[in-house]
């Protein structure tokens, strides 16, 4: 029969269209503006309305999700903040678009180089958040952040981001990303467990000698 | 690697096949790390000739130029045209190259041979200024009309130029930040022409595009006098996809000569990988086809390891994540395909969001795993990034076995059998299964005319030979066999995944260290997988430095365009809009 795969097609159309009403009901006002609502909408087993409503609503970030890098804080026991960064330059070798600079400087005693950078820079306007310099940081001292709405009204100066700008503590980090943190905490304790142990037998031998 | 250089280095006192037929012509490519012949210019059409109807290399996969450049006094500089060709029925590939001066760069186009050389000639004289003697209409193609220079070409230097090699000098260990634009304003550093005043210059509106479509529109003979009128459709309009755009010259309704116009988002995506070191230019594949960045991460990653060898082999579980990641890839590009054909034939967005809705469940998993939903930047030299996280596997199940399959069988009822479908789309833009290879298309476009060739099964890379799963083909090659191809392939890729989520093993995701910058040896490979819209191919030079000397990638969507003048040459202007929509291209991909 000539139209009948209209009527097919227009039968499915009919079926999205009384699911919406159905699976509001059911949900009973809960659908919507809720945690749950929000993850049964984005679960295999959605039907009905699939949009979600931001900005009233958002969607959960995942723990991998990256936006524009961050630097990551110590905080030591006297409450200073100390960055984990060592301007070692592998984030702004690895960078693809070249948006990353560093300035290192030397001690002015020693002329050895001080491990924390005086100026860190990313510009934000050319960062193509790939995450490499999270990647291969050997320090875990820059990560991929989850604020991604970032608009300003300048395209200038605001968007080159200092290391004042950049700088977040550790605790923020555990706090987006609690998974990775856990697991990189573990191989740093292991590493550090390692170093101590390596110390003292360094230092076990050594001391009848003297 | 599963996948060997086909064609193996014989000893080397006994002459190959090619050389006993053309002594003299064709030299073994003796360089290290590469494969294949060198032909003389002048014997290229007979050698060409010869290899297609004697040797039976139908398919000329991909044409390309390199510009062996160096400065340095007495260099041997010379353009090098390199051909990979295949054979439709399958098997690896044969590979050959013309060698000429850079002054003098004159070269025999195949265009009569392989109708599918068209594009890609054009696009070697556009970047690199190799004059195909024979080619009808050999115009600039990515960049515009006026232009001057040969911006692939290595001593030709960009606006905003900073240095020759990533990573700049100046971010690290002093790295006072500055906006390029600040530093190198634009205007400073324009290299104008000889004989070119700026104060004077008109805009020309494309002279030689509207000659060429008067010349091609002269073909075609009417028995009434008619006026013809030019129509441009683009570049920026709702049915190109993006910033494309189709000069099109009608004799009332009927199409008489039909040019694409691309390059309006040309950015020299293959001099930026040549800037780049080798694994920068992992994200920049993201940018090429947008909507499947996991298929051009693959395609890229195979390239680079086939050069490195056996110690960037990826472990097992990286393989079937490449693989899963690959086939959920093509299943939401189809859907996206799909649901913006039905755009193109006029159905308002019913269906183009009825398949993205299933396209996003998609893209979550993507999101979870690798942090983006597009920009995927997953796939590193010898595995992936990371793995799986908690769940995600699960998810991947439910979607694969549960829903993806009955929300195709529900689009497959909502539109195949529809009249307005099917008026709108049998017999339309019809590709005969030898015009589909001659003019090198490939993917669904090659597939619904009739030829069953899928690189999965024709020439294997990764696991996929370990898979039980149907080469999808059409026969009618028109545009409703070209929406058909694309369910029949999201079942097949079903059919990989289910078995690959049941198969993965644990273990390792990753061979080695994951180093920031990886040694690739000298040498040349061409990398393909099967990317959702075609041969994804990627073509690599490495002087074992840290950046690629040449990084070209063969765009399925650029080459598939080929044939699109064919296709709608005597159909109504209405039908060109559904054509285009049946190649499915992106921009970010023809463009580059």
């Amino acid at each position: 029969m000539y139209g009948l795969g209209v009527l097919k097609g227009m039968w499915v159309t009919l079926v999205h269209f009384v699911q919406t009403f159905v699976d509001d009901i059911k949900w009973a006002g809960k659908r919507y503006y809720t945690p749950e609502g929000i993850a049964h909408r984005s679960s295999k087993d959605t039907k009905g309305i699939f949009t979600v409503q931001y900005p009233e609503e958002k969607l959960p970030m995942p723990e991998e999700f990256r936006f524009i890098p961050f630097l990551l804080q110590d905080e030591d026991e006297r409450g200073n903040l100390h960055d984990r960064c060592t301007s070692c330059g592998i984030c702004a070798k690895v960078c693809p678009p070249q948006c990353i600079w560093i300035v290192r400087t030397e001690d002015p005693v020693t002329k050895r180089p001080v491990p924390e950078p005086v100026e860190f820079f990313i510009d934000v306007d050319i960062c193509m958040n790939c995450g490499y310099c999270a990647e291969y940081c050997p320090f875990d001292a820059i990560k991929m952040d989850h604020d991604y709405e970032l608009a300003t009204f300048d395209r200038h100066v605001e968007n080159i981001y200092n290391k004042a700008k950049l700088s977040k503590p550790v605790s923020y980090y555990a706090s987006i990303r609690p998974t990775n943190y856990a697991r990189e905490e573990a191989v740093r304790a292991a590493e550090a467990a390692k170093k101590a142990e390596a110390a003292a037998a360094r230092a076990a031998p050594a001391a009848p000698a003297q | 690697m599963t996948e060997q250089a086909p064609v193996a280095p014989a000893p080397a006192a006994e002459p190959t096949e090619l050389e006993k037929r053309f002594p003299g012509a064709v030299k073994r490519d003796t360089r290290p790390g590469y494969e294949g012949h060198i032909v003389e210019a002048g014997k290229l059409r007979e050698v060409a000739t010869a290899i297609r109807d004697e040797m039976g290399y139908d398919y000329l996969s991909s044409l390309t130029a390199v510009d062996y450049f160096s400065d340095a006094p007495n260099a041997n500089n010379f353009l090098e045209v390199a051909y990979h060709l295949f054979k439709s029925t399958g098997g690896g590939s044969l590979v050959y190259k013309v060698q000429v001066p850079r002054d003098k760069a004159v070269v025999p186009s195949l265009i009569d041979i392989y109708p599918g050389a068209d594009f890609q000639e054009r696009e070697a004289w556009d970047l690199y200024g190799v004059n195909f003697e024979g080619h009808p209409d050999l115009r600039r193609i990515l960049m515009w009309e006026g232009f001057s220079g040969h911006p692939m070409r290595k001593d030709w230097k960009e606006p905003y130029y900073e240095e020759e090699l990533k990573p700049f000098k100046n971010r690290w260990p002093e790295g006072q930040v500055y906006r390029i634009e600040d530093h190198n304003p634009f205007g400073k550093n324009v290299k104008y022409p000889a004989g070119f005043d700026p104060e004077g210059f008109k805009e020309s509106a494309d002279p030689a595009l509207y000659e060429s479509l008067e010349r091609a529109a002269r073909q075609y003979s009417e028995d009434i006098d008619t006026e013809q009128v030019v129509v441009n459709l683009g570049p920026q309009h709702p049915s190109t996809h993006g910033v494309f755009r189709m000069a099109v010259r009608l004799d009332g309704e009927t199409i008489v000569a039909l040019k694409p116009v691309m390059g309006y988002l040309h950015r020299n995506h293959e001099q930026i990988g040549e800037r780049n070191t080798w694994i920068m230019n992992m994200p920049f594949t993201d940018r090429l086809d947008y909507l499947s960045s996991m298929s051009n991460n693959f395609g890229y990653a195979l390239a680079v390891e086939k050069l490195m060898g056996e110690k960037a082999a990826p472990p097992e579980r990286a393989q079937y994540i490449r693989v899963i990641m690959a086939e959920l890839t093509r299943i939401s590009n189809h859907l996206w395909a799909i649901g913006f054909l039905l755009n193109d034939l006029g159905a308002f967005f019913t269906p183009a969001l009825y398949a993205i809705t299933e396209r996003e469940l998609i893209l979550d998993i993507f999101e979870a795993t690798t942090g983006s939903r597009m920009m995927c930047n997953y796939f590193r030299f010898g595995g992936v990034a990371r793995d799986f996280p908690a769940g995600i596997l699960g998810k991947i199940k439910g979607l694969v076995s549960e829903r993806l399959p009955r929300k195709i069988d529900e689009l497959d009822l909502y539109l195949t059998q529809n009249e307005l479908v099917r008026s709108r789309g049998e017999g339309v833009g019809v590709v005969t299964p030898e015009e589909a290879i001659a003019y090198s298309t490939a993917g669904p476009v090659l597939r619904a005319s009739g030829v069953p060739y899928d690189i999965r099964r024709a020439d294997p890379y990764s696991i996929y030979d370990r898979f039980d799963f149907d080469v999808a083909v059409r026969y009618h090659g028109d545009v409703y066999d070209r929406y058909m191809i694309r369910l029949d392939e999201m079942r097949q890729s079903l059919r990989i995944l289910e078995q690959a989520v049941k198969q993965i093993p644990d273990g390792e995701i990753m061979t080695g260290k994951n180093p920031y910058q990886v040694r690739v040896p000298a040498g040349e490979s061409y990398g393909r997988v099967e990317g959702p819209k075609g041969e994804l191919g990627y073509y690599i030079v490495s002087t074992g430095k840290a950046n690629p000397y040449r990084y070209h990638v063969r765009a399925p969507s650029f080459i598939n365009l080929t044939i699109l003048e064919k296709m709608c040459v005597g159909s109504k202007v209405a039908d060109a809009v559904v054509n285009l929509g049946s190649i499915d291209i992106v921009l970010g991909e023809v463009d580059r």
